[in-house]
């Protein structure tokens, strides 16, 4: 495994009466995409929380590019170079597209006129170009992902957590988007995803790590995880019930 | 529209000259409370954080300058800064328990709300402000004093307190601060995660916001030469000064301007109007039904249709 950029060890979350989160570990390393997967309410995007410092962990704890940045808040984990997209999306619904991506590119570029040229280019990139004039609201629902996708590009980050940026979409703008991540990948920023779409996890991930009630129940390359007994039976139930 | 405002800036600079003292004291109060709705609008306008407690600031400033002046004969030119000063340090008090603890919405405003009211209470109690009384301001005409005998003095005073708000505000609005501002009002979570420090940004608003208030005080007392406590901090004042940006537009750079114009001569005329004719307080359904009328045709305020309206194009 490459250097760890980002290393969770530890991690616990409880909310109320539920464990959301416990004893996780997990690793990204630089460049790496992993995807993060498992049935609905297993805690995904809790960890997504707490990773991206919006949830406070009860414990363990969060190292990114070798400090700590447990506790921190999210303005600080993202000037850091951690960007998260959200799984509901939070588009600011009455600005311009341009202006919702310049938002995310004004930390790394304070003047407005900066910024909106590095939001542009963040644009063309997503080919969102044609919209920038529009209010975000009007977005259809894949312009609308690719936008959420391009708020946290351009924080210029060095990791992205994507939390299901692919459901919903039909296969040709599922087969887009997973051409857009690549080329992401392919600029050396490392990708943690939270995905449904198996067909995406599948030609993207390099690794797999799959969590349940909460628990880390398997790890490995997508392949290996497909066929782990534990992950189906997570997934469909144990056929001996 | 630059030339248009250049010539609009002309126009009012110029109407003294031919405008009777009944159609100047309305225009002095057009313009005095555009300047409290434009210094509301950086906090309540752009930020999104509705406080209703900005007559605090008012009372505060004006208060201060008064005090500064009878009991030691300093002038309100340099009271003015000093109450506004203060009324930063209460914005900034207020400010840090509202976005420290989280309140958001209603509870935010019930804050702002109980602020303006204990320092109303306190007011009307100490005997040394005046208590419920309040403070009487002797006439001399002394410009050192903030007094002038040309009634017109007071119309350019206005005018400028309002043109330097908005000048700040068009400031604001073109740099980093006043985009991440508008990012606080449409998802202050999002723009958290883009990592614009909401703590921080909605802090400096409160502070920029209240000061500006807080001169604004200073004018209020030395205009109508005398401070009441129910006057200077209560609810009606917060509300007065609220309605505007939200009728002409809050959040856009002109409404509150917009919204003074449209507000502040129909609510002096209708009390006019309603007064002689021995219906007191008539002049509120006036106002009240205009306020429904925005509220269900124009969500956004006025500006925003008129922009669209003349140029076209979105804000």
């Amino acid at each position: 495994m490459t250097a760890a950029l980002l290393d969770v060890t530890g991690l616990s979350k409880r909310f109320g009466g539920l464990q959301a989160i416990s004893d996780l570990a997990l690793r990204v390393g630089e460049g790496e995409i992993v995807a993060l997967i498992g049935p609905n309410g297993a805690g995904k995007t809790t960890a997504f929380g707490l990773i991206s410092g919006f949830l406070t962990p009860d414990a363990g704890a969060i190292h990114f590019r070798g400090r700590s940045i447990t506790g921190l808040p999210p303005h600080r984990v993202c000037a850091l170079g951690l960007a998260r997209t959200f799984q509901i999306m939070r588009p600011f619904p009455r600005l311009s597209v341009l202006r919702n991506v310049m938002i995310g590119a004004l930390g790394r570029h304070a003047d407005p006129r900066a910024a909106a040229a590095r939001a542009g280019a963040v644009l063309e990139e997503l080919g969102l170009a044609a919209k920038a004039a529009e209010p975000a609201g009007s977005l259809t629902l894949s312009e609308r992902k690719r936008l959420e996708l391009a708020k946290a590009l351009a924080t210029e980050p060095v990791l992205l957590l994507l939390d299901e940026v692919m459901s919903g979409l039909t296969d040709r703008e599922t087969e887009r988007l997973v051409g857009e991540v690549r080329a992401i990948n392919a600029r050396g920023v490392a990708i943690l995803l939270i995905e449904h779409v198996m067909r995406a996890v599948m030609s993207l991930a390099q690794r797999v790590v799959v969590l349940d009630y909460g628990e880390r129940i398997a790890e490995g390359r997508p392949e290996e995880v497909a066929n782990d007994p534990r992950v189906i039976e997570a997934y469909l139930g144990d056929e001996r019930l | 529209m630059r030339w248009l405002g250049a010539l609009a800036v002309l126009v009012l600079l110029a109407l003294p000259a031919v405008l009777g003292s009944y159609a100047t004291t309305i225009l002095i109060l057009v313009f005095f409370y555009g300047f409290l709705g434009q210094a509301w609008n950086i906090v309540g306008g752009y930020a999104g954080q509705l406080s209703v407690g900005h007559a605090a600031f008012v009372g505060i400033g004006g208060y201060t300058a008064a005090m500064l002046s009878l009991e030691w004969g300093i002038t309100p030119w340099i009271g003015m800064f000093v109450g506004g000063a203060l009324a930063a340090v209460l914005g900034a008090v207020i400010g840090y328990l509202g976005f420290r603890f989280g309140l958001r919405g209603f509870y935010f405003v019930l804050l702002t709300v109980a602020f303006a009211e204990i320092c109303r209470i306190a007011v009307s109690n100490v005997d040394a402000v005046g208590g419920a009384l309040g403070l009487y301001i002797t006439f001399t005409g002394d410009p050192r004093q903030f007094q002038f005998q040309d009634g017109r003095v007071y119309y350019y005073i206005a005018l400028a307190l309002m043109l330097a708000a908005t000048g700040v505000v068009a400031l604001l609005e073109r740099r980093r601060f006043g985009i991440y501002l508008a990012a606080i009002r449409e998802d202050e979570s999002a723009a958290e995660a883009l990592g614009v420090d909401t703590f921080k940004y909605k802090m400096l608003a409160m502070v920029v916001s209240s000061f500006l208030t807080g001169l604004g005080g200073t004018f209020y007392a030395f205009y109508l030469f005398s401070l009441q406590p129910n006057a200077m901090f209560g609810i009606p004042l917060s509300v007065e000064i609220i309605l505007r940006p939200i009728v002409g537009g809050a959040g856009t750079l002109l409404g509150p301007i917009l919204g003074s114009f449209m507000l502040t001569p129909l609510g002096e005329l209708s009390r006019l109007y309603f007064g002689q004719g021995g219906h007191h307080g008539l002049h509120l359904v006036a106002y009240g039904v205009l306020l429904i009328a925005v509220v269900l045709f124009l969500p956004q305020g006025a500006y925003p249709y008129l922009r669209r309206f003349f140029v076209g194009s979105r804000p």
